[in-house]
């Protein structure tokens, strides 16, 4: 990673998880909806296990959905995102280490509260690794999508709500794809490999689209 | 070039007010004569019965569900590349059309779900992929909604739609790659269609008359379109002029 990557990859981890941040909000946020399943399904613990991962995916899905609005808004605010615009690096590269040190400041959190939060819901060891394992290959999907839309709504004062509504039907693959291949590790005859390498896949192909349409969207939003 | 020609707003409308009661006019036969065939020359099914006839609102308007999206990414290519200044004019037109054929077929498909297959919904690829259409649709029109400045807007919305056309494909072909409830293609095949002529031809003409519907609808909502951001600008003209005015009086 040349300078000028490690230095903004830096900056944005620090702002993130110092006071004002909020970037550890969501991991809360995650325990919150955990915390609601039970009492909106029933404490059946059978129940919870079948409905384990794909409550887990439901959460983090909706946890980096909340945090989605912080990835361009501060900077707009205090205008570091129109030095960022000028400084004449490419706008592509720039919004993809910029939503890596999103993730690592709000989805890995995540992922790595997974396990813990699984034992709520009666997970075995093997489903909580899958669960895991495929949080780790999929929130970042989630994450790069959701930057077309933080850079759509980022001139918005209100934009949160909207930005949900904007990414949840490209995040639907996602979710298909890590439920199923979490799912798949417990029941035998079908295969784990085969949804959880799409899921990879839907992660480089976010990689590309993700930050090559919210520079897009960002170029437009300036002028 | 045709199409540059008709960058000029006035041009266009000048053009869509010839055009307009002669596409109408083609509307109202083709509705007649699609509507006629559709009841008294396709046959009822032999186990369906008279649901059958369902399928001539259903499937023309899931095709120009998805022909209306195609309108909007091509005029989103317009937007963002040749910065055609009618193609977000053109997008912003054909959202809330293609939002209302995407529901009405959803909505015909599930009445004609619930005797046929004995629910009205089921969460299968073609229309789980459909629903998230229907989404996309209603998401473009709020952030329309949202941004107050047109040119803007269309530029966001122009982004927005361009990354949702991956979802044309997986609708198309979801009954192939997914095992679906919903049946695979039958009219556009590689082999020709299989379906009889009797039901083919009222389901042609019902899909040039919903086309024909789309193009009358898009011209007209257009239009409105232009006339209402000129209204716009005469709006903000005039409360431009009159804070001038009153900043000069301030200033004596």
């Amino acid at each position: 990673m040349s300078g000028w990557m490690g230095a903004l990859f830096l900056r944005e981890l620090r702002l993130s998880l110092r006071v004002g941040g909020g970037a550890l909000i969501g991991v809360l946020f995650f325990l919150a909806v955990i915390t609601v399943i039970p009492f909106g399904v029933g404490p059946d613990l059978n129940l919870l296990a079948l409905i384990g991962p794909a409550v887990l995916w439901i959460g983090a899905l909706l946890a980096t959905l909340l945090g989605l609005d912080r990835l361009f808004q501060a900077d707009r605010d205090d205008g570091s995102l129109d030095l960022m615009l000028m400084s004449g690096r490419p706008l592509e590269v720039l919004v993809l280490v910029k939503c890596l040190a999103h993730w690592a400041g709000t989805g890995l959190p995540l992922v790595l509260a997974a396990p813990v939060l699984s034992i709520f819901l009666n997970l075995e060891p093997l489903a909580i690794g899958a669960v895991a394992l495929t949080l780790l290959a999929g929130t970042p999907a989630l994450t790069l999508i959701g930057a077309i839309g933080a850079a759509l709504t980022v001139s918005l004062r209100r934009g949160g709500l909207l930005l949900a509504v904007l990414v949840v039907p490209f995040s639907i693959p996602v979710l298909i794809f890590g439920v199923s291949a979490s799912g798949a590790a417990v029941t035998e005859p079908t295969p784990f490999m085969t949804p959880f390498l799409l899921l990879c896949a839907l992660t480089l192909i976010s990689a590309v689209v993700g930050p090559v349409a919210a520079a897009m969207a960002l170029r437009f939003s300036s002028d | 070039m045709a199409i540059l020609d008709l960058a000029n707003p006035t041009r266009f409308l000048a053009l869509s007010a010839r055009l307009l009661p002669w596409l109408f006019a083609a509307c109202v036969v083709a509705f007649a004569a699609g509507l006629y065939m559709t009841f008294f020359v396709a046959p009822d099914d032999y186990q369906q019965g008279a649901t059958v006839k369902i399928m001539y609102l259903h499937v023309p308007a899931a095709w120009l569900a998805m022909m209306c999206y195609s309108v909007m990414a091509v005029s989103s290519l317009g937007t963002l590349i040749w910065k055609h200044p009618l193609a977000d004019v053109s997008a912003k037109a054909a959202a809330p059309i293609g939002a209302a054929f995407t529901l009405i077929s959803l909505i015909t498909g599930s009445l004609w779900g619930k005797p046929m297959w004995g629910t009205y919904w089921v969460w299968d690829a073609r229309l789980t992929s459909v629903l998230v259409l229907f989404i996309m649709y209603l998401g473009l029109i709020a952030l329309w909604r949202t941004i107050e400045d047109p040119i803007r807007a269309g530029k966001a919305a122009a982004v927005l739609t361009l990354v949702g056309a991956i979802n044309l494909p997986i609708i198309k072909f979801s009954v192939d790659w997914w095992n679906t409830l919903h049946q695979p293609a039958s009219v556009i095949r590689m082999d020709g269609p299989t379906i009889h002529p009797t039901i083919l031809w009222p389901l042609l003409v019902m899909a040039l008359a919903f086309t024909l519907l789309f193009f009358v609808m898009h011209l007209m909502a257009m239009r409105n379109e232009i006339l209402r951001r000129r209204l716009r600008t005469m709006q903000l003209q005039a409360a431009s002029a009159r804070v001038g005015v009153a900043t000069s009086q301030a200033a004596e």
